[in-house]
Order: structure tokens, then C-alpha cells, then sequence
């Protein structure tokens, strides 16, 4: 399009508003490298309250690595070093005095492949509430993995069977039980590394239509690579390509008339 | 100026079916144009024959609206376009309406020459009513233009024009009215050219929705219901000559 910046331009500054009122994560110049090979450039997006972010780019474009920053899960691979202002709620999420598993505690993660544990639905569910000590008693254990697995959708098909194994389930299934293992330790923020690309229509359904539902009370990040998926269930859309943020904006503004060339050619399917 | 970028798409089938419905869109646009001269040369040379031809010609220009839409909703289901390709479809979606309607007011062109013709009428109203159809026509003819090239500019200027044939059908209107009362005798007669008078202005109205449509298309703009001023604010485009006098005008 004529008024849209040229390409020489293309991988210069965001185009769009990366901030939100009250964000819930803030990112500021992040930059990550793998060795010696820079995977981010200098990303900064805020991520609202009670709202879905999608980030969306072709393959190595390097949204999951962003995702990844969110709760140093990134810090399992040595060669990686995340530099930049990353923040929950105003605290330094890399500070020497944050705790990683607390923070994964905060800003839970939920996977491409389902992974259950090799242990019972209950286990899986009640896993996290354990390491935590989130429950006193039995009773109040008890309380955290139906109210868990209610909230995931998926109470009513597993009631009955609770201490079988959770690998039993189908694919949709246990990726709703990885979701309620993921909310039963109380997070924030939950972070979707394409959480349905592994799952038939329906399930993704199912999936989607839980992933509205719990943005009432979390902040959401999900990294997909079906588009209609980005614009079905979230608010803001971010466009990565080859490690930078191109484009953030209104869902709704992104998938109709998005400002950026490069946005625009990837979500029509064009050459880019 | 060219804004139309349909050839790029990895799949090859996306991009033959977007130029599909592209053309076929230009192919409807070049029958209703034919079918608006035609009805016009009928009415002014009062030729019959001509007439009922224009009556009855909209069969390929319903069949085409027919089977464009079918195009359009079968790319929704498969293709779910987004973005400018999104844009396109519901702008072709839009103006084959419109065109389908300007074939209608052409039909009635038609038809009212012929019931004109039937009564022996012919109007000294005819030269009012050519220069009318002319700017019409003309108008018609600019907006396919636009369409075919996608170029918003040229569709706001194109939409500034419809003014001048709202002004005129007043006009002729007012010029009717007069008529009427200093001779009844002239009321049958000079309600046909009314209502001829009308075609013609509805036909510019409808190809003033089509240069929205493009302008939504190129800008991604809905330009509809505001003034030619903002529209052509809210999608930085300068225009001038023409446009600017309806804008002076308050033109909506």
C-alpha cells in the first residue's frame, strides 16, 4: 500500500501502541541473545490486565523466545541471556532476589503438546498446589483441584475417574488439564505457546472459548500460528518478524487494516 | 495511481480467484454503463426499439450479481481473507448492490420511454434531461475508473461530482413543477420526466457508494454518512477544484 512505510524501513521502530493503561507485564528494550546470535531486538510491549495478547510472525520470528522472557523460562538454556527492563506489576522479573519458580508460579505456562505428568488427573492438578503448600489439609487440597478443573472445563467429563492417569485423556482433554494445573497454583499472568495447534477443530473450540473465559481474571499471552486463532481470542495483536516487534495494535484494527507492510503481507498469506 | 496488489499471495488459487471476482466486478460495472447510455438514447431519440432492449437487458447483470456473490462467500468460507484482501471482498460484495441497482434505474429508463412512446409523448423537457444523464453518465464512468484502479483520489473527486446532480435534478424538478401548474395537460407527461429525471439522479447516488467502497478499500476508511471535508481528512488526501466547491457546499 502506498502510505504504508516502506520496506527499508521494515525492521525500524513499532509501528502502534505498545502501551497500556496499568499494564500487568511490561517489557522495555528487551533484547535477547542466544550466544552470540541476537534472536530479539529491542522489544517493548505491555501487557494489559484482564486481556489476550496474540503474538503472531512466521516461524523463527522469534515470538516464542518472547514469550519465554516473560517467566525466565528462557533461563534453562545456558547459552541465553535476556538483557532489558522486564517487569511484573512494577517488580524486576530478572532481579537477583526474584526466585524463579515462584515467578513461574505467578506467570504459569502453558505448552504446544499437552504434557501431563505420568501421575492421576488429581495429581496433575494438585502437583503445583503441593510444591507451593497452597493447602493446609486434604480438604482444602481437594477444594483447589475441582475448582481447578472447573475453571478449565473439564470437571464435569473427569469427575468420576479422578485418580486415573492423566496420559489416559485425549489430546483437547489433557491440554485443558495442563490449563488447570497451570491455574490451580493461582497465577497472574498464563502464557499459551500455541496451546491448540496439537488439537482437532472442536477441542480448539473448547480451548479458545476457556481462554475467553479466564481472561476475567488473568492476564493472557499467546503465541499462535493460526491467524484466525489470534484474532478470534485476543484483544491486542503483536506482529514479530526476525526478532523484532513490527506491529502492535487493536485486534480488530490488525486483521482489517493493519498499518505495517510486513502485517499486512503475512496475514494475507502474501511474499513477504 | 494503481493500489491494487492481488497477484502475490503464496497460494496461486487465492490470487486467481481474487482477480476473478475483480474482473467479473469490471465486466458487471461495463454492462450497467452500457445498459445507463442506452437508456438515455432511448429516452432523448425516443427510440423504441432501443428502450425495450434496455427493459429487458438485466438478466446478465442480475446473473452476474448472482454469481459474484456466490465468489465472494465461497472465498469468506475457504480463503478467510484479512486485511486489504478482506477489504476487497466486502467492497465487491457492496458494489455489485450497487451496480445491480443502477441496472434497475436503467430498466426504468427503459420503461418509461416506451410508456411515453405509447402515448405519442414527446417532451420539450429532453435537453434538460440529456444534460442531467450526461453528467450521469459521466459520473458512472469515473467511479468504474476509480474502482478499476482502486485509486481513492480519483473516487473522492468522483464522489464531489454528485452534488452538481443532486443540484441539477432540483433544478429540472423545480422547472417540472412550473409546468404542471400553468398547464394540467402536462402532468402525465411531465411526471415521466420526473421520474426519468429521478433514475438518472439515483444512479449518480449509487455510483457516489461505489467510490466509497473504494476509498474503504484503498484507505481502509468507512467514508460513508460524513462530509466530502472529513472524509477526505480522515484519509489524508488532499482534493481540490470540484471537490473543494462541494465542500464549501457543506456536500454530505
Amino acid at each position: 500500500m502506498a502510505e504504508k512505510p516502506d520496506m527499508h524501513q521494515a525492521l525500524g521502530e513499532t509501528v502502534g501502541d505498545i502501551f497500556v493503561d496499568n499494564p500487568k507485564m511490561s517489557t522495555r528494550n528487551t533484547n535477547v541473545f542466544y550466544g552470540e546470535k541476537q534472536a530479539i531486538h529491542n522489544v517493548s510491549l505491555d501487557f494489559g490486565k484482564n486481556s489476550v495478547v496474540a503474538l503472531i510472525g512466521p516461524s523463527g520470528c522469534g515470538k516464542s523466545t518472547f514469550l519465554r522472557c516473560l517467566n525466565r523460562m528462557n533461563d534453562t538454556i545456558p547459552i541465553c541471556r535476556v538483557e532489558g527492563d522486564l517487569k511484573l506489576d512494577d517488580e524486576d522479573i530478572y532481579a537477583k532476589d526474584m526466585d524463579p519458580v515462584l515467578l513461574r508460579a505467578r506467570v504459569g505456562m502453558v505448552f504446544q503438546k499437552p504434557n501431563p505428568f505420568p501421575k492421576s488427573i488429581y495429581d496433575n492438578v494438585a502437583y503445583g498446589a503441593r510444591l507451593h503448600g497452597l493447602a493446609r489439609t486434604r480438604a482444602e487440597l481437594d477444594e483447589i483441584v475441582v475448582s481447578s478443573l472447573q475453571r478449565a472445563g473439564l470437571f464435569e467429563e473427569v469427575k468420576d475417574r479422578l485418580q486415573s492417569p492423566g496420559t489416559g485423556l485425549s489430546g483437547g482433554q489433557q491440554q485443558r488439564l495442563c490449563i488447570a494445573r497451570t491455574i490451580a497454583v493461582s497465577p497472574e499472568v498464563i502464557l499459551m505457546d500455541e496451546p491448540a495447534s496439537a488439537l482437532d477443530p472442536i477441542a480448539t473450540a473448547i480451548i479458545e472459548e476457556l481462554i475467553d473465559e479466564l481472561r476475567s481474571k488473568y492476564t493472557i499471552a499467546i503465541v499462535t500460528h493460526s491467524m484466525q486463532q489470534a484474532a478470534r481470542v485476543s484483544q491486542r495483536t503483536a506482529y514479530f518478524h526476525m526478532g523484532r516487534l513490527v506491529e502492535v495494535g487493536e485486534t480488530n484494527q490488525i486483521f482489517t487494516n493493519p498499518q505495517h507492510e510486513l502485517t499486512e503481507n503475512y496475514i494475507t498469506g502474501r511474499f513477504g | 495511481m494503481s493500489d491494487l496488489n492481488l497477484g502475490d499471495h503464496i497460494s496461486h488459487r487465492f490470487n486467481e480467484e481474487l482477480e476473478s471476482i475483480r474482473s467479473k466486478v469490471m465486466t458487471m460495472g461495463g454492462l450497467v454503463e452500457k445498459q445507463v447510455q442506452d437508456g438515455l438514447t432511448a429516452l432523448i431519440d425516443n427510440n423504441r426499439e432501443l428502450a425495450e432492449l434496455v427493459a429487458a437487458s438485466d438478466v446478465k447483470v442480475n446473473g452476474l450479481e448472482v454469481e459474484i456473490d456466490e465468489e465472494c462467500t465461497r472465498i469468506l468460507a475457504k480463503r478467510q481473507p484479512t486485511a486489504s484482501d478482506l477489504r476487497l471482498v466486502v467492497s465487491i460484495i457492496k458494489t455489485i448492490t450497487d451496480l445491480e441497482r443502477i441496472g434497475d434505474e436503467a430498466e426504468k429508463l427503459g420503461r418509461y420511454t416506451l410508456s411515453l412512446n405509447d402515448q405519442g409523448l414527446r417532451s420539450r423537457h429532453y435537453s434538460q434531461l440529456q444534460h442531467l444523464g450526461d453528467h450521469v453518465t459521466r459520473m458512472l464512468r469515473d467511479s468504474l475508473n476509480s474502482f478499476a484502479h482502486m485509486d481513492a483520489e480519483a473516487a473522492l473527486h468522483t464522489i464531489a461530482s454528485d452534488k452538481k446532480i443532486n443540484a441539477e435534478f432540483e433544478s429540472i424538478s423545480r422547472n417540472l413543477i412550473t409546468h404542471m401548474m400553468e398547464d394540467p395537460r402536462e402532468i402525465a407527461n411531465a411526471l415521466r420526466v420526473t421520474w426519468c429525471a429521478r433514475a438518472l439522479e439515483r444512479i449518480g447516488d449509487h455510483s457516489k457508494n461505489i467510490c466509497e467502497y473504494v476509498v474503504f478499500f484503498v484507505k481502509g476508511k468507512d467514508v460513508r454518512h460524513v462530509t466530502l471535508n472529513e472524509a477526505a481528512e480522515s484519509v489524508d488526501i488532499d482534493i481540490s477544484g470540484d471537490a473543494a466547491e462541494a465542500i464549501e457546499d457543506g456536500d454530505k
